[in-house]
């Protein structure tokens, strides 16, 4: 296990006083894991976070799936062809429509391994680490700042002046 | 009575809604205690589809003799259903990539009825091919004789097509609801519920880390969906266009079939809205903008069904193709005027009552509507099928169809498939989006005018009369 894993976790229940938090601690240097019921721009932007690369593996899926199609459909063409009124074999058109379902099934899936692989998902079990509260799905902005034992008290201040409604210290 | 009158911030679409806690509250409640209504429902879904077992069992045991003339039921009702998951996806990606902020309360039931109505569509190629446990052949796996479908065919095209659709639209209705099975097993009470919550939410906390990516999955999903709801219904139209039989040989079918998708589709959403908003008394979700929207888009699509439809008669006069002209006249004054004149009033003619804003505003008349546009779009598939087919070219193929004990039962049937997972769905899953419902409140805050997108929260100061916002419904 990480040796960041070790921290203290503030809960929020309004968002102004979580960014506070957010910029006081990143001020000081703290690694941040921020918790929210839904996404906020103001969260992001006090995180400073940068775009995400799930894109990346959109534009390869898609790629992989307009190639797929059109090889599949021309093999399978050639393969045993079926002469009709002179008619090419290796129709484009008849075969755009595979391979645009193919492009968009690829592009979709890939997409989905992007978040799971960039989102380190799926996690099967409770979602303990490396702290957590149930109230975070439903309403409350949780704040947890990856930080060493002796550094606890500090951070516990910066939670409480910024307006935490409670401050949950990691014991492992 | 007190004519208090108190301004408070609030979303303008959800101004009964005061808090985040209130949207879980709200949305979680449908999980527990469905009542009796509920059962009965399910009850009466589960009857249906005991029928399509018993009608498919009989074509397994006898064979197809028993379907309808030219399986016309079983390919109407394809269509049909393949058109009513229009609108999820609709509603759930086009207009979330155009940031309309009314559809985060209403997609998750669109987005269901997709998955539902595709998975209903899906059964009729299944028994339409006789042999429903030789499905496989339909896909272009190597056989030892290295014969492969036919990539030009228009009926391959379907496979891929529906196909990607099914998949896609799943994975796209599973990736939303993670956010809210996570919080639906963090406010579990039940062990097994519990169990199951945290197995499907797959480890969803919220963080940062998840909610980046996930947004960007979210919206390159939602991009792609929207290219594929075209495609999907022009491929279908393309089975019958590509051929040349008259009344189906027209270069209008694809955005034709795409705009009577969507109109069958919203009419469904708003067939399935109405009765939960009152089950579940959802009207700090369901509210008048929604339903005005939602009659706005019946509208819109109505009219260009409308269009499509004169444009057809209009082509099949052009044209001056005897058999085409035979085809469409035979469409309302033949022996198949009743299906031909259904389809033109439920469909075309009725909806355009919507331009009215009090029928527009009174939920027991749009309701009625969306009745009516539900069938009549069923007879618009019928129309296209069977009198085309029962009016070809050469007059020794004439025949009239007749419905069947076997098609009767797979049509009623369908509809009991089709309502007996939108149930369950009700029952174990959140139907309404608390994530993205947040998305449209104010922020909590402490401090007065700290959000630094309230504009993009649609959060405006309104005016809240203690006599409650839901008046209209009452009427």
């Amino acid at each position: 296990m990480s040796k960041l894993q070790t921290g203290v976790l503030g809960v929020f229940p309004h968002l102004d006083t979580a960014t506070d938090a957010i910029r006081s601690l990143r001020a000081q240097g703290y690694e941040l894991t921020v918790y929210s019921p839904t996404p906020r721009h103001e969260v992001e932007e006090a995180l400073g976070t940068k775009e995400s690369p799930v894109r990346i593996f959109t534009l390869i899926g898609a790629f992989t799936g307009t190639a797929a199609g059109t090889a599949l459909a021309t093999w399978a063409s050639l393969d045993w062809p079926l002469v009709v009124g002179g008619k090419e074999i290796i129709a484009l058109p008849g075969f755009s429509v595979i391979m645009f379902e193919l492009t968009i099934l690829l592009g979709a899936l890939s997409t989905v391994a992007g978040l799971f692989i960039l989102g380190r998902m799926p996690h099967v079990g409770p979602p303990e680490a490396p702290m957590y509260h149930p109230s975070f799905t439903a309403g409350n902005f949780g704040v947890f700042a990856h930080a060493p034992r002796d550094r606890y008290g500090d951070v516990q201040r910066i939670m409480n002046e910024s307006g935490s409604e409670e401050v949950l210290v990691d014991q492992r | 009575m007190s004519t208090t009158v108190t301004t408070v911030t609030r979303s303008e679409f959800h101004p009964d809604v005061e808090s985040y806690q209130q949207v879980n509250r709200d949305a979680l409640s449908l999980l527990t205690n469905p009542g009796k209504g509920y059962i009965a429902l399910l009850g009466m879904a589960v009857c249906l589809v005991g029928l399509l077992v018993v009608a498919e069992l009989h074509n397994i045991i006898y064979g197809l003799g028993m379907v309808g003339e030219n399986w016309t039921v079983l390919i109407t009702t394809f269509v049909f259903w393949v058109g009513i998951g229009h609108a999820g996806t609709l509603i759930s990606a086009i207009l979330y990539l155009f940031r309309a902020p009314w559809r985060q309360a209403i997609y998750r039931f669109a987005e269901a009825m997709t998955v539902f109505a595709v998975l209903t569509a899906a059964l009729f190629p299944l028994i339409h091919i006789g042999r429903p446990w030789f499905f496989y052949w339909l896909l272009p796996l190597p056989s030892q004789r290295h014969i492969w479908p036919n990539f030009r065919s228009p009926l391959l095209w379907d496979v891929f097509a529906v196909t990607t659709y099914l998949t896609v639209s799943s994975v796209f209705f599973f990736i939303g609801l993670i956010p809210d099975i996570a919080a639906a097993r963090d406010a579990a009470t039940t062990p097994v519920r519990k169990r199951i919550y945290t197995a499907l939410a797959l480890g969803w906390r919220g963080t940062d880390r998840e909610w980046r990516h996930f947004t960007r999955a979210y919206m390159f999903l939602a991009a792609l969906a929207t290219p594929l709801v075209l495609s999907v219904h022009s491929v279908v139209s393309w089975d019958f266009a590509v051929s040349i039989v008259p009344g189906w040989h027209t270069t209008i079918f694809a955005p034709y079939f795409v705009a009577g998708a969507i109109l069958s589709g919203v009419a469904m959403v708003v067939t399935l809205m109405v009765p939960v908003h009152r089950i579940f008394r959802l009207g700090a979700y369901f509210t008048p903008v929604h339903y005005d929207r939602l009659a706005k888009l019946l509208l819109l699509t109505s009219t260009i069904v409308g269009y499509a439809y004169a444009m057809e008669y209009f082509m099949a006069y052009y044209s001056g193709e005897l058999y085409e002209r035979d085809v469409f006249w035979d469409r309302v004054t033949g022996d198949y005027w009743w299906a031909g004149w259904s389809m033109i009033t439920f469909n075309a003619i009725i909806p355009q009552l919507l331009w009215i804003k009090k029928v527009r505003q009174n939920l027991n008349a749009f309701f009625l509507i969306t009745i009516f546009v539900n069938i009549g779009m069923w007879y618009e598939r019928f129309v296209i099928i069977a009198p085309s087919l029962a009016h070809s070219y050469e007059p020794w193929k004439f025949w009239n169809y007749h419905m069947t004990w076997v098609d009767a039962s797979l049509l009623l049937g369908s509809f009991g498939w089709f309502f007996m997972w939108f149930l369950l769905f009700l029952r174990f899953l959140p139907g309404l989006s608390m994530a993205e419902i947040k998305e449209v409140l104010p922020p909590p805050m402490k401090r007065t005018g700290a959000a630094h997108h309230a504009e993009d929260s649609h959060a405006t100061s309104v005016e809240l009369l203690p006599t409650g916002y839901n008046e209209w419904e009452a009427r």
